[in-house]
């Protein structure tokens, strides 16, 4: 690329000042001044080309000044609202911003928010090579240092476990009842939640390869003795029902137990108190249940959480709650009676009957 | 940027050899320097045992800028290139060794490639039989290379598309302190390196290929890129693969774990070898310039 014609052009682009961005001329002074046609260089070359740039990467300097700005800004913030700046922490931050900024937008990520760098800048992988240029993560030219690591560590263990079996068949100490890892109660964490561990991205098929050799791994007779390990990547699914609150027990002057709760259904509310070694009555607004509910199937609606083997059904069974053991309210939610119904009417539309029903099709 | 100086042959090299021995250093703006051209026609003037070495710069081990430091420095990478088996690699294998390893055993005729018909000893029974003092020969100077390599500080990259082996591959790089690749290949890795990885990324100075063939017999992706970017290979070829693209091709048997357990073994202790060397070398030269 050592044209002479191409080092007048370069000289003459140089003069002029002009658009050509990525020349770097320095011999200018040597070349005669050619009156040469002025080369039209395209607006591609020193506009960015977002699409091969990539995701935005920010330097570890750009994140640490964005901390230190958050911190001197959470000291302005309890300073304006006359709070301790020592003791300020992120729900005095979120309800200072929300009373300083009310925002009436629906979507509530679009609210002015104010958070710790490190939960609003996506985490990055920082420089992996050092001084002399050498990778420090022995996988790193693969592309995918984490994900693969990871494949090849549950390769280890499961080799690990082979010898350790093998050296058990030669002891004569073998067996295939050993301490099993309980499962119950937990599920494998998702690709996300993965991906987020490994802050790698993997696709679908490198996932299920790596459920794959898990489920290799806990296939083996003597798998309990990497129990952490496995543990690390099951996540604990949550007791449903310890997420209903159960309301206290209340006693009245008489000594007699009762407890109060409220349900809704549709357009309906219901607030109930329930006795404890009661007759058996229902009231309801002080007039009898047989008065306001004429119709079986309404009265056995009221009667289902009593008899186990609506806003009032749902209320009576949160009330009978705190009267009940804890396999019974287990039994209750799996009834499906804690359950609160969302449905509600759905509203008309211009130009239809109703909500659903249309007006007569005709064809022509 | 890495020069590497010729490393002195008994016999009359292959013009490809030639070629990859005499380079410049890899980082991903790929430059050549103007000197490589000027060492390969020095080297290509005779087969005697020549050492033509380059001046090399830049980053190595030492950063001292004093003069005597700097010919210290010099002395250090020069002067085992003056030697023909400086890190006595011809006492960690035997023929025999290699007969009992079973690296002689290749595929049956039918999967033959033509190339390789020079390395043959014969066929027995239709299995083709490679001749172990070619092997032997090969391996000596693939090992000599590698060692020289480590001893320079540069990256080695394992490379081996055999799912059987690819844990101890693995184990093996991660044990020498080098680098592995037993997983799919994905396109743009060398040629593409700097969108890949990160702008400034150094590739790896030497890939030893455990085995030259991918998954579906075919060669793997890794032997042509490498020769785009200039990156010196050392391959185990199996009677049914291509030689022709890499640089220090050894024959042998690359199927049975036996095989392979003794090649992981061999580049292990040569590597360990040289970097060891590197540092007592270093020492002495810290010790020498105190006194």
């Amino acid at each position: 690329m050592a044209a002479s014609g191409c080092r007048g052009v370069r000289s003459i682009l140089w003069k002029y000042g002009s658009c050509g961005k990525n020349f770097c001329v320095s011999r200018s002074k040597t070349v005669p001044q050619l009156p040469v046609r002025q080369i039209c260089v395209s607006s591609s070359l020193w506009k960015k080309n977002l699409a091969a740039a990539g995701p935005q990467k920010f330097t570890q300097e750009f994140i640490d000044k964005q901390v230190e700005e958050f911190e001197v800004g959470k000291r302005h913030l309890a300073n304006m609202m006359g709070e301790d700046p020592e003791t300020f922490t992120q729900e005095d931050i979120d309800r200072s911003i929300a009373y300083l900024f009310p925002s009436g937008l629906f979507e509530k990520r679009a609210r002015p928010v104010m958070k710790h760098p490190d939960e609003i800048f996506p985490k990055q992988t920082a420089i992996q090579w050092d001084a002399e240029g050498r990778p420090f993560h022995f996988l790193f030219y693969t592309g995918r240092q984490s994900y693969y690591s990871l494949l090849h560590d549950v390769y280890e263990k499961i080799l690990a476990i082979e010898r350790h079996q093998d050296k058990m068949r030669n002891k004569g100490l073998f067996t295939s009842e050993t301490k099993q890892i309980l499962l119950t109660g937990s599920r494998w964490l998702l690709k996300e939640e993965i991906e987020e561990y490994l802050v790698e991205n993997i696709s679908d098929h490198d996932y299920v390869r790596l459920i794959q050799l898990m489920e290799k791994l806990l296939s083996m007779p003597y798998c309990s003795l990497e129990e952490e390990f496995i543990l690390k990547f099951r996540k604990q699914l949550e007791a449903q029902s310890s997420k209903h609150e159960i309301p206290a027990l209340q006693y009245d002057p008489q000594g007699v137990a009762f407890s109060v709760a409220d349900g809704r259904r549709k357009t309906a509310k219901a607030s109930i108190t329930l006795r404890d070694s009661g007759s058996g009555n229902i009231t309801i607004n002080g007039r009898n249940y047989l008065h306001c509910f004429p119709l079986l199937q309404d009265r056995e609606q009221l009667m289902f959480p009593l008899h186990f083997a609506g806003a009032l059904r749902l209320a009576i069974s949160r009330a009978l709650l705190s009267f009940v053991s804890e396999g019974e309210v287990e039994r209750i939610r799996q009834a499906g009676l804690l359950t609160a119904d969302p449905r509600i009417r759905e509203r008309k539309k211009p130009g239809q009957e109703g909500a659903r029903k249309k007006f007569t099709w005709k064809k022509r | 940027m890495q020069c590497y100086g010729f490393i002195g042959l008994k016999h009359t090299i292959t013009h490809n050899a030639a070629l990859f021995l005499t380079l410049s250093g890899r980082s991903s703006k790929g430059n050549m320097a103007a000197g490589v051209l000027t060492g390969v026609r020095q080297v290509l003037r005779g087969p005697r045992l020549v050492s033509a070495v380059f001046s090399c710069h830049g980053q190595t081990f030492s950063s001292a800028a004093a003069a005597p430091d700097t010919a210290a420095a010099e002395k250090i990478l020069n002067f085992p290139l003056t030697q023909p088996d400086y890190f006595r690699l011809s006492e960690l294998f035997t023929l025999k060794d290699l007969f009992e390893a079973r690296v002689h055993l290749g595929h049956k005729k039918g999967c033959r490639h033509r190339l390789m018909e020079p390395y043959l000893f014969g066929s027995r029974l239709d299995t083709d039989i490679i001749d172990l003092e070619q092997t032997a020969e090969h391996l000596q100077r693939a090992l000599n290379f590698t060692a020289h390599v480590a001893y320079r500080g540069g990256i080695i990259l394992f490379v081996s598309r055999r799912r059987q082996f690819g844990h101890l591959i693995e184990t093996t790089a991660r044990e020498c302190g080098e680098y592995a690749h037993t997983r799919y290949w994905k396109g743009g890795l060398l040629t593409n390196a700097s969108i890949q990885y990160s702008p400034g990324v150094r590739l790896p100075d030497l890939i030893l290929f455990f085995s030259t063939l991918n998954n579906v017999f075919q060669q793997h992706v890794g032997i042509r890129d490498a020769a785009k970017m200039n990156i010196p290979t050392v391959g185990i070829v199996d009677s049914n693969c291509n030689p022709s693209l890499i640089t220090y091709p050894v024959p042998g048997n690359d199927d049975t774990p036996v095989a392979m357990e003794m090649y992981c073994r061999l580049f292990k202790m040569t590597i360990n070898r040289a970097k060891d060397k590197r540092r007592q070398m270093e020492l002495l030269k810290g010790i020498s310039a105190s006194v």
